[in-house]
């Protein structure tokens, strides 16, 4: 066939799927241009291939591509249904995950609480320790902000609820800001990861020993207790899965470094979904369970204790049952 | 364009020329993809970054009046904006924030579907490490030695940056009267001598003779015929070969 009759006899075919794409473009939601559609398509695929196979001119094929490719592009949407996958995600595929890459886990949290401990320790039997981490004027602040004179002064009336707000926003930032880094930087080949786990728990270690050293502890513990089950939990994960991906790296099996890499990004980017979550509990109990001054301190260690043992259990027992419920 | 049309389709299609990337669909056709390079990418991104830096200045000026509360929306914003600016425009808006739409880019995955969640979402937090040590180094340098030009947060997520193309004016052959060839044209020479034609308004008319002389040899046309008569006959058998309208 000539290629002027071909383009006559379908011309009118490829302006309607052109038309019909656009219209599918537009919208995200159902509409009737979907119907047929696949048939369609098919035709188009198989009018490019012909046009391809007969050798017409390239200004005949190359809108074909353009139309296959937008096609293509509407076909193969990965759509899926996202709240229940969410629920799915929660309940069982999360803790799941972190159970089946728990070597990392381990790792991470070994270093993590490790070093945090191990500095906090320290830092309450020899003092000066703490400025070969933290600046003087760090020091200075972190002191002002939990000494117990100042908060029974300033605190007396309970914090504003636009102060929650304000200190909502402000967690969410920084602490997720602090996941992130902590997990991209392990695509260094995990040097990154290692680093940031390691740099964070100093830093967080020889703060928690400094206060209580000085004797602030008593506004400091009742007040990080709750928050930090879901905080420090976060960060030592998304620890775990930057480690992934420099692992993937390090040691890529059978596979090509690049194919590994991908294959170890796709474990982790739901391991970070995770994180993600972590931290969005934490920043909220930070800003409104926390920062309440009126629950006795022994509450407030009942409470964090639970919730400690929450994100535990959580993290154990989860999804262990063969049907998650979905 | 890669001849892909004149080799058998078992045999292994030969590299191309181009940076272009031929993607094979459960449909038996190939996607033809064109990964975008290093500038348009920075450039996409400095648009972007301004229009980030505007949004966020406008949001400050006008969150700053109500006070804490507006300063922490504000901040929220800020993270938002921060970590999810880029994220939420590729998957929701068809791989494009508004710098790859100016730039004519888009992202898509590697079989070149369009992008997801967790694809765009590990490009984009991968980005902090193609931002290091400094001005992107890192993500340049990957950039720049990989043949489809991915950044490492590309090459871990499976994506790809590519041109959306333009659709194409279709040219009109030259009025002549269509000819049948006097030889038998491989379906490659077919193409050519088409092309050939339909391009030629781009051509000056002196270098459009001079292409058309070269022919009149293997094109068994009399040795003497002056090349405007050799361009005509030129297009008279891509006529030909297209058919007549």
């Amino acid at each position: 066939m000539k290629q002027r009759q071909f383009e006559q006899r379908h011309d009118d075919e490829w302006q309607r799927f052109a038309e019909r794409l656009v219209v599918l473009e537009r919208s995200r939601g159902k509409n009737d241009a979907g119907t047929g559609f696949a048939e369609d398509y098919r035709r188009i695929c198989q009018h490019l291939a012909l046009a391809q196979e007969r050798g017409y001119s390239s200004y005949l094929i190359e809108p074909l591509q353009q139309l296959a490719m937008r096609g293509h592009q509407q076909l193969y949407r990965h759509r899926s249904q996202f709240a229940a996958q969410l629920l799915s995600f929660v309940l069982a595929d999360f803790p799941r995950l972190v159970r089946t890459e728990w070597r990392l886990v381990a790792l991470a949290c070994l270093l993590f609480f490790g070093s945090l401990i191990v500095m906090g320790l320290l830092v309450y039997a020899y003092p000066d320790l703490i400025y070969s981490v933290v600046s003087p004027a760090q020091v200075g602040e972190m002191e002002s902000m939990y000494d117990p004179a100042a908060r029974r002064i300033g605190q007396a009336a309970e914090r504003a609820s636009s102060t929650d707000w304000l200190m909502f926003g402000y967690y969410i930032m920084h602490n997720i800001g602090i996941a992130f880094q902590t997990f991209a930087s392990g695509l260094l080949f995990g040097l990154g990861s290692l680093f940031f786990l390691f740099f964070n728990g100093l830093m967080i270690g020889a703060v928690a020993g400094h206060l209580t050293d000085v004797g602030f502890g008593e506004t400091f513990w009742p007040f990080v207790v709750g928050h930090g089950a879901f905080e420090l939990t976060a960060i030592a994960l998304a620890g775990a899965a930057g480690l992934k991906l420099g692992w993937a790296l390090l040691a890529p099996g059978s596979l090509r470094r690049g194919e590994a890499l991908r294959v170890a990004a796709r474990t982790s980017v739901r391991l970070i979904g995770g994180v993600m979550l972590f931290l969005l509990i934490a920043a909220f109990i930070e800003a409104y369970w926390s920062s309440m001054t009126w629950p006795h301190a022994t509450t407030k260690y009942l409470v964090g204790a639970a919730l400690w043992a929450l994100v535990a259990a959580y993290l154990i027992f989860a999804g262990r049952t063969a049907h998650a419920p979905d | 364009m890669s001849p892909s049309h004149a080799w058998p389709s078992n045999a292994a299609q030969p590299a191309p020329l181009d940076t272009r990337v031929r993607m094979e669909t459960p449909e038996g056709i190939d996607l033809v993809l064109r990964p975008a390079g290093l500038l348009s990418r920075s450039l996409a991104f400095a648009i972007d970054l301004l229009i980030r830096g505007a949004l966020l200045v406008a949001l400050f000026y006008l969150l700053h009046a109500f006070g804490e509360f507006g300063t922490g929306i504000f901040v929220l914003a800020l993270f938002l904006i921060n970590w999810w600016y880029m994220v939420l425009f590729e998957v929701l808006h068809q791989g494009r924030t508004p710098g790859k739409q100016l730039l004519g880019l888009r992202v898509v995955h590697d079989d070149g579907t369009p992008v997801g969640w967790s694809a765009s979402l590990l490009r984009n937090l991968l980005r902090f490490v193609d931002m290091l040590p400094f001005g992107y180094s890192v993500g340049a340098f990957a950039c720049l030695q990989h043949p489809f030009f991915k950044r490492l947060g590309d090459l871990a997520a499976g994506t790809l940056v590519i041109y959306r193309d333009a659709p194409t004016a279709r040219p009109v052959l030259p009025q002549v009267p269509a000819i049948v060839a006097p030889v038998v044209l491989t379906l490659e020479e077919q193409r050519a001598v088409l092309s050939f034609a339909e391009r030629q308004d781009s051509l000056s008319a002196a270098r459009a003779q001079e292409l058309a002389g070269i022919l009149i040899a293997p094109l068994q046309m009399p040795a003497n015929m002056p090349p405007e008569q050799a361009l005509s006959q030129l297009n008279g058998i891509a006529r030909g070969l297209a058919g007549s309208a």
